[in-house]
């Protein structure tokens, strides 16, 4: 039984079924982003076992077709079970046993990399400093007990609670969050606006900018602007209801905001604070933050066109990395095609925003950023040799006097290779 | 004698090739190649008048050259010349270029057909061409950034003429005193200010006097007046100023581009690849020794121009070869034939020969209409300033497009010359089977290494080794398909006429890889979107997807294998 199985898997047939598979679903995906957008495809089509189909109306799903992981996986068992069965080592052969050496490393950091793998931004004005990135799609409810005038004390609850909705007790707070509504995408309402459902809170900016749902969105340029309603009550006693949202704390949205509403005298980006039991409290629904051990202040922000044009031929930024556990206390120039590598991090020179005084850094956490090279140097180096062995084959066969047709006629080589389990 | 006849033919095209180098002396007439060679700054780059007008001339009617009313040809420097100094004879050339019969309609045309105006015959009807376009565009960008993308023929002839007629409107202003549309910075930096301070005519006319704007003048005058002895002089007196003026480098550069615009090594080495072509044919044909013989010679020719061309376009940008679509396919071509020239060199059945000739050709000819769009030489934008990874990751995937495709067009002529003819014999048939396996080994080696390097360059600039972006994916099918090909060959699951329809589709798979994930328009690849090209790429998928129908049919439909038995291994 075991043997069948192992037989099955590692059978060449598989191999080319996969191969097959993936071919259609690296197609499908690829012009599946002209209309869903790369993020939306990346989830549904790659990072999925099956793609499925929902039929509209209904809540449905039937799978249709295996997804990466599943496609991915199975190649993965293939490689293993076929070297289990068959593979007899020989010199000739080292070379193909490189490639697919390197071949499951690669797949395998993959994997790895596709769920460890963080990517936030870092959004810096000349002069400021940091310690902290951003997500650009995760958001958080953050409670802040700012009381304390040199220590936040910071809870935050991810949104994906907040899609759950009922009443959420945040360890560390001494009352509990109650989610009246939640809106995954919503749009900015001001008090005058007419009909349709709106979110307005009793307390803080909600009492005069009200939100209503809007069509979640999922192309890769496009982002929701989420907007809870939040009852803070300790037991029976309610301490207030607030509104929050992404379009009150992340940029652009507030400054548009801002500029909407803000003669009306709504102070939008201001900070929804409250007091209970003498200690001060702020909340807001914000880009999740990820925490560092050290500081990074940005200097200067260099974005050079060639003469004559608007074509830009460089993006640097120069900053100040501090980090006083480590004694690191440097300037360092990040620029297109030229990271910085600090404390497990990655910081790319992403993108600006228009005046040329705010720089924003990509800033990926990848465990396994190094597989790749390892995995990629091993096939290359791999498919060098089997090619090469071939060629000079080749070559001295050509130097040879023809053979005679019979023995000219055996099959290739990896035939014998890969059938004689 | 016949021994000496592929080198006869061989030395007369290299000699026509060589005959394109030496510059004609302009003797008593006005010293347009002196004028052409004189360098301004445009698209961030210094280039000479005769790269401005080249381009601006075949983005609006699509050709380099154009005709007086007498049928004279007029040469793109001369037009340029014409244009900015004497615009009521220029403003009676023919240049503007309308397709659509509704435009053409529009414009008050009495025929059909291709029609060229000049801007007095467009003179008319500007007023309702801009309120045209000022409607298009208000419209699409009330649609949003999609729209662009569905454009109708009718709409895009209108944007293309109207963008034409801004562009000449800008080319003629050039050395005006008091516009501020002039479209190139002629005036070069004073000595002391940065190397790349160029200014428009106008811009350094209102700073106060320069001694370029005296020899400009002095040049227009002439022009006008018809006095080339004094337009010659000013030519001479402004190089002399420019070369005491530490400007010496910008005047060689310029030399140097006008050079290689001269020699038109693609469009050459184009010519002579389609004459290798036809004596491989012929060869196939007849079997005459001397005729594969003269096409080897010729393809080595063809090979050589393009070789040079290559190098000298590298050399002026200061680049590796591939910086944007135009040269991949240059490169492309180039690569295609290095590989046919060694398989030909082994093999000697005029398969190679063939083959690198065909994609030689096709891909110049791809590369030309590319050029339509304007400066092949543009710069490049922030992400993409890196030799390193232009050298590596762009040149060795763009290597293993060309490998590709030489694979795939050697399993058509196997496919072409075994179904169609008897003439395939199961001698050639093996050889051309070997050819493929051992292409496609290169391709998989180059293709693989290729997206590699893509994915460490995309893991260096923006931190993710893989983002499934299009081009990216492409990429990655041309690896998968070639493997397999190799495990399905390896398996037994396939043999010859399976390889060969294997090989034919990853003509598909690449084409869709180059071009076809261009024209989606997403992703950060998007670097050539254009979609006059899809009707192309489609047309290329199916006669390749009629090949494959036919490699698969059994083979007692074939022509070939039906003479005698055909042995059991080149039976699939």
């Amino acid at each position: 039984m075991i043997t069948r199985f192992v037989h099955f898997f590692g059978s060449l047939r598989l191999t080319l079924v996969c191969l097959g598979l993936a071919l259609v679903l690296v197609f499908a995906g690829t012009l599946a982003q002209v209309h869903l957008g790369l993020y939306v495809v990346q989830s549904e089509f790659f990072r999925s076992f099956f793609i499925y189909w929902k039929p509209a109306g209904t809540h449905w799903q039937i799978p249709i077709f295996p997804g990466g992981w599943l496609i991915g996986t199975a190649l993965l068992m293939n490689l293993l079970a076929a070297h289990i069965v068959r593979f007899h080592f020989s010199r000739r052969k080292l070379g193909l046993l490189i490639v697919h050496a390197g071949l499951l490393l690669l797949l395998g950091g993959f994997f790895i990399s596709e769920i460890l793998q963080v990517e936030s931004q870092m959004r810096l004005e000349i002069g400021e400093t940091k310690s902290y990135a951003e997500d650009s799609r995760r958001n958080e409810l953050v409670v802040i007990d700012v009381t304390d005038p040199d220590r936040d004390n910071v809870v935050a609850v991810p949104e994906s609670r907040l899609e759950q909705g009922g009443e959420i007790r945040p360890e560390g707070l001494p009352f509990s969050l109650r989610v009246k509504r939640y809106l995954p995408n919503s749009q900015p309402a001001g008090p005058m606006s007419g009909a349709g459902e709106k979110i307005k809170a009793a307390n803080g900016v909600g009492q005069r900018m009200l939100f209503s749902p809007a069509p979640v969105v999922s192309r890769m340029d496009d982002e929701n602007k989420p907007a809870a309603w939040i009852e803070i009550a300790a037991g029976q006693e309610v301490i207030g209801n607030w509104t929050v949202s992404t379009w009150l704390t992340k940029r652009p949205w507030c400054i548009a905001l801002t500029e909407q509403f803000g003669a009306l005298g709504i102070a939008v980006n201001a900070p929804q604070s409250f007091t209970w039991r003498g200690r001060n409290y702020v909340i807001a629904l914000r880009p999740t933050r990820y925490y560092k051990p050290y500081t990074i202040t940005l200097l200067e922000f260099k974005h050079d066109v060639y003469a004559g044009t608007d074509v830009p031929s460089n993006f640097s930024s120069k900053v100040h990395l501090r980090d006083p556990a480590r004694g690191e206390d440097r300037d360092v120039v990040i620029r297109m095609n030229s990271p910085l590598r600090y404390g497990g991090e990655t910081y790319y020179q992403a993108s600006f925003e228009p005046g040329d005084r705010v720089s924003i850094l990509q800033v990926v956490h990848n465990p396994a950023a190094m597989v790749p090279y390892v995995s990629c140097s091993l096939i290359i180096v791999g498919l060098m040799a089997q090619f090469f062995t071939h060629l000079l084959a080749f070559v001295r066969r050509r130097a040879r006097p023809p053979a005679p047709a019979s023995a000219r006629l055996r099959p290739l080589v990896h035939a014998e290779l890969m059938n004689d389990a | 004698m016949k021994k000496w006849i592929p080198w006869l033919v061989a030395a007369v095209f290299a000699g026509w090739f060589a005959a394109g180098t030496i510059t004609p002396k302009a003797g008593e007439g006005f010293d347009l190649a002196g004028f052409g060679r004189l360098p301004v700054l445009l698209n961030g780059r210094v280039q000479p008048f005769d790269s401005v007008a080249r381009n601006a001339l075949l983005s609006m009617s699509g050709r380099s050259t154009t005709r007086s009313a007498e049928g004279k040809t007029i040469s793109a420097t001369q037009w340029l010349l014409e244009t900015m100094t004497n615009p009521t004879l220029a403003d009676q050339r023919k240049i503007f270029r309308v397709q659509h019969p509704d435009l053409q309609g529009l414009l008050g045309a009495d025929k059909s057909g291709l029609l060229y105006y000049s801007w007095k015959d467009l003179s008319g009807c500007l007023d309702t061409l801009e309120e045209q376009a000022a409607k298009l565009q208000a419209a699409e960008s009330r649609e949003g950034e999609d729209a662009a993308k569905l454009r109708t023929p009718f709409q895009k002839d209108l944007l293309h003429l109207y963008d034409s007629a801004a562009l000449y409107n800008r080319l003629r202003q050039n050395f005006a005193l008091d516009s501020s549309y002039a479209y190139v910075m002629a005036v070069p930096p004073l000595p002391g200010a940065p190397r790349q301070a160029w200014s428009a005519v106008a811009a350094a006319a209102a700073r106060g006097p320069h001694p370029a704007l005296e020899f400009f003048r002095a040049m227009s005058i002439a022009y006008q007046q018809n006095d080339p002895a004094s337009f010659n002089r000013a030519v001479a007196g402004y190089r002399g100023w420019m070369q005491e003026n530490n400007l010496a480098a910008e005047l060689s550069k310029g030399g140097q581009e006008f050079f290689f615009n001269q020699i038109e090594p693609f469009y050459k080495s184009m010519v002579i690849y389609v004459a290798a072509v036809i004596l491989g044919c012929v060869f196939w044909i007849n079997l005459s020794e001397p005729v594969r013989r003269t096409g080897f010679a010729l393809l080595v020719v063809a090979f050589l121009i393009h070789t040079v061309g290559l190098g000298f376009r590298m050399y002026l940008e200061g680049r590796p070869p591939v910086t944007n679509l135009y040269s991949s396919a240059i490169f492309i071509g180039w690569g295609a034939a290095a590989l046919g020239l060694v398989l030909e060199r082994i093999f000697k059945g005029g398969i190679g020969l063939v083959a690198s000739g065909l994609i030689g050709f096709s891909t110049l000819i791809i590369a030309h209409h590319l050029a339509l769009s304007g400066d092949t030489m543009e710069m490049l934008r922030a992400v993409l300033d890196t030799n390193l990874w232009l050298a590596t990751h762009v040149v060795v995937i763009t290597l293993g497009y060309a490998s590709m495709f030489v694979a795939g067009l050697l399993a058509a002529i196997y496919i072409v010359r075994g179904f169609f003819t008897r003439g395939l014999s199961t001698e050639t048939a093996r050889g051309l089977a070997r050819m493929v396996y051992g292409i496609v080994c290169f391709a998989t080696l180059t293709s693989f290494a290729g997206t590699i390097l893509g994915g460490i360059w995309a893991d260096q600039s923006w931190g993710r080794f893989w983002g499934w972006d299009p081009k990216e994916n492409g990429a990655l099918l041309i690896v998968l398909w070639n493997a397999m090909i190799l495990h399905a060959r390896w398996g037994g699951v396939i043999k010859e006429r399976g390889l060969m329809a294997m090989a034919v589709f990853g003509n598909i798979v690449t084409s869709f890889s180059w071009f076809g994930v261009n024209m989606l328009g997403v992703g950060l690849h998007a670097y050539g979107f254009m979609d006059k090209a899809l009707f192309w790429l489609i047309a290329f998928d199916v006669s390749q997807a009629v090949l494959i129908a036919a490699a698969l049919a059994p083979t007692r439909f074939w022509a070939s294998f039906n003479r005698a038995p055909a042995s059991p291994q080149s039976a699939g």
